[in-house]
């Protein structure tokens, strides 16, 4: 589970089919696969004919949630290598979507919180997106100081990949970047850093 | 009045200095001898004259050097000022508050003629003297709130009120205690308070939105908010914090009077006419404990809230290294007398 209690972080209240959405366009990431197939599961496969799926497998790819998804012949299944060209068949599906399409992300914090970003821009209401997380705890974290963000970070404190500061992840998100917070740990006294610890696994 | 404005800096040889009237007027925050965190709210009206409530847009000696320092940290970081686009009415609102007040209060430094939409203003300790047209950005060399508050002392804030809560959606914050406008930018209360300890738990932020929602025009209000900052430094932004972090070791007990300084935020609120959005100012005050251990009261009290924080407390604020040090420098300041009610001196 993640933390509880960030004030700033939003609430992931899990993927639940919408009975009256007349489209369905799912985002997901890695073990976001199983968030999908959970509702199919517990609601009967009817919602598969009016869906599109796009999956980035990343980490999961030896799991081959991918072949799953694909033999449940959802309207549309389509796999992106990585995260950018995700993003790019994602803007092409806003453009086109209508009034009744429901938006369903999910995977890691740091892919929802990258495609809620996407999202936001065609003026999605934030509250109608259902986003649910799975996976991994990592975090996708900006450097307060050079506002470098780095992603996947599983340790506090951690090195900055763009200013080498060593960085305390602080349990403050911002939606509009999609990141936590990264503020130099070692600010007073250069060189005392303590060793990383793994925090978010 | 006029004011003698000073030339001094707030960064490298950090020549800031209030002067003996100056001390007298500092917003001292502590109207008892310990101190809690609480939904600390007033009415912002006038209050005594040559107190920092004596107008409700303060302008005191630093003015034009608090300006200059701005300048300065937009150059190196320009994302200290920044406003979401559905936002200009609000920013508009704003030009129109400060000027007004400043030149309503200081006729001698600051003029504003309005003819039509067609606005003069002079701010005579910059050299400034702009005509634009009200409502017209391009009419302006910046954007109308940051044109404004690169002429107005303290970091400002304009909140966007909407679905019961309020958004932080404009800003300009460049001399803040150690939290970020550009990370912030967008957030809710809730969210950009986050951080903050122990003030959740016991319901200060939501009496305090509550209260806040309901705010009306032309009914501004105020509070003190209050840290320790080493040196007179006003950008101590977490941007910054691997610049002015190090400052907190230069600390000894032969320099803790000179070097710490009591940094006090008068907070205040102002519903604004056309946007409904609401003006949040947080002007900082800095006074060394020297400067401040020239007025008894004040030496009195402040060893005693210092000993009586809370942990938690302690460590937000960034106390945790010197407090000791300030303690006991303080404590010779200290004869055990009591202590008159309130903040002002006796």
């Amino acid at each position: 589970m993640l933390v509880q209690g960030i004030k700033s972080r939003p609430e992931y209240k899990g993927l639940e089919i919408d009975p009256h959405a007349k489209r369905h366009l799912f985002v997901l990431e890695g073990e976001g696969a199983k968030a999908l197939t959970d509702q199919v599961e517990a609601k009967g496969k009817d919602f598969l004919a009016r869906s599109e799926i796009l999956y980035l497998a990343g980490g999961a790819a030896p799991k081959a949630y991918d072949a799953v998804m694909a033999a449940l012949s959802p309207d549309i299944f389509w796999q992106a290598p990585t995260l950018q060209p995700m993003l790019f068949r994602l803007r092409a599906c806003l453009e086109q979507a209508r009034m009744g399409t429901r938006i369903y992300v999910a995977g890691t914090e740091g892919f929802i919180g990258q495609i809620m970003q996407v999202v936001l821009e065609y003026g999605v209401d934030f509250n109608s997106i259902h986003t649910e997380h799975r996976g991994s705890t990592a975090r996708r974290v900006q450097c307060v100081h050079c506002k470098g963000i780095t992603d996947d970070v599983t340790t506090s404190p951690f090195a900055c990949t763009h200013c080498g500061l060593s960085l305390l992840v602080r349990d403050h998100y911002s939606r509009r970047l999609g990141a936590f917070q990264g503020v130099n740990i070692d600010a007073e006294e250069p060189g005392t850093a303590p060793q990383p610890e793994e925090m978010f696994p | 009045m006029t004011i003698t404005f000073k030339s001094e800096t707030f960064r490298d040889d950090f020549t800031f200095r209030n002067s003996l009237y100056n001390i007298r007027r500092f917003p001292f925050p502590f109207d008892r001898d310990d101190y809690m965190y609480s939904v600390n709210m007033e009415p912002h009206v006038r209050g005594k004259a040559d107190s920092v409530f004596e107008n409700l847009v303060d302008v005191d000696e630093h003015y034009v050097a608090e300006m200059q320092d701005r300048a300065k940290v937009l150059k190196e970081d320009p994302l200290r000022c920044q406003a979401l686009p559905h936002m200009m009415a609000a920013q508009w609102d704003v030009l129109e508050l400060l000027m007004e007040h400043q030149a309503q209060d200081y006729p001698a430094h600051f003029t504003l003629t309005k003819d039509g939409d067609r606005w003069r203003w002079i701010n005579r300790p910059m050299g400034i003297d702009d005509t634009f047209t009200f409502g017209d950005p391009s009419t302006l060399p910046y954007p109308p709130m940051e044109y404004i508050t690169r002429q107005a002392q303290g970091d400002f804030c304009i909140v966007d009120q909407r679905d019961n809560n309020l958004w932080m959606d404009a800003g300009m914050v460049t001399t803040q205690a150690d939290w970020s406008l550009d990370f912030d930018i967008g957030m809710n209360f809730m969210e950009w308070h986050g951080p903050v300890p122990l003030a959740h738990q016991i319901g200060i932020f939501d009496r305090a939105l509550k209260f806040l929602l309901n705010l009306q025009q032309g009914k501004p209000t105020r509070r003190l908010n209050w840290t320790m900052t080493v040196n007179p430094r006003l950008d101590t932004s977490p941007e910054n914090y691997h610049k002015w972090g190090p400052d907190r070791l230069t600390v000894t007990p032969e320099n803790v009077g000179q070097k710490m300084h009591l940094r006090v935020e008068l907070q205040s609120l102002w519903r604004l006419p056309r946007s409904n959005a609401i003006l949040f100012v947080i002007r900082c005050y800095l006074i060394s404990l020297e400067e401040l251990v020239t007025v008894p009261k004040w030496a009195r009290r402040l060893p005693r809230v210092l000993q009586s924080l809370p942990p938690e407390i302690i460590d937000y604020k960034g106390l945790t290294r010197n407090r000791p040090l300030m303690i006991d420098w303080l404590s010779k300041y200290d004869d055990g007398s009591p202590t008159s009610a309130g903040i002002h001196p006796d």
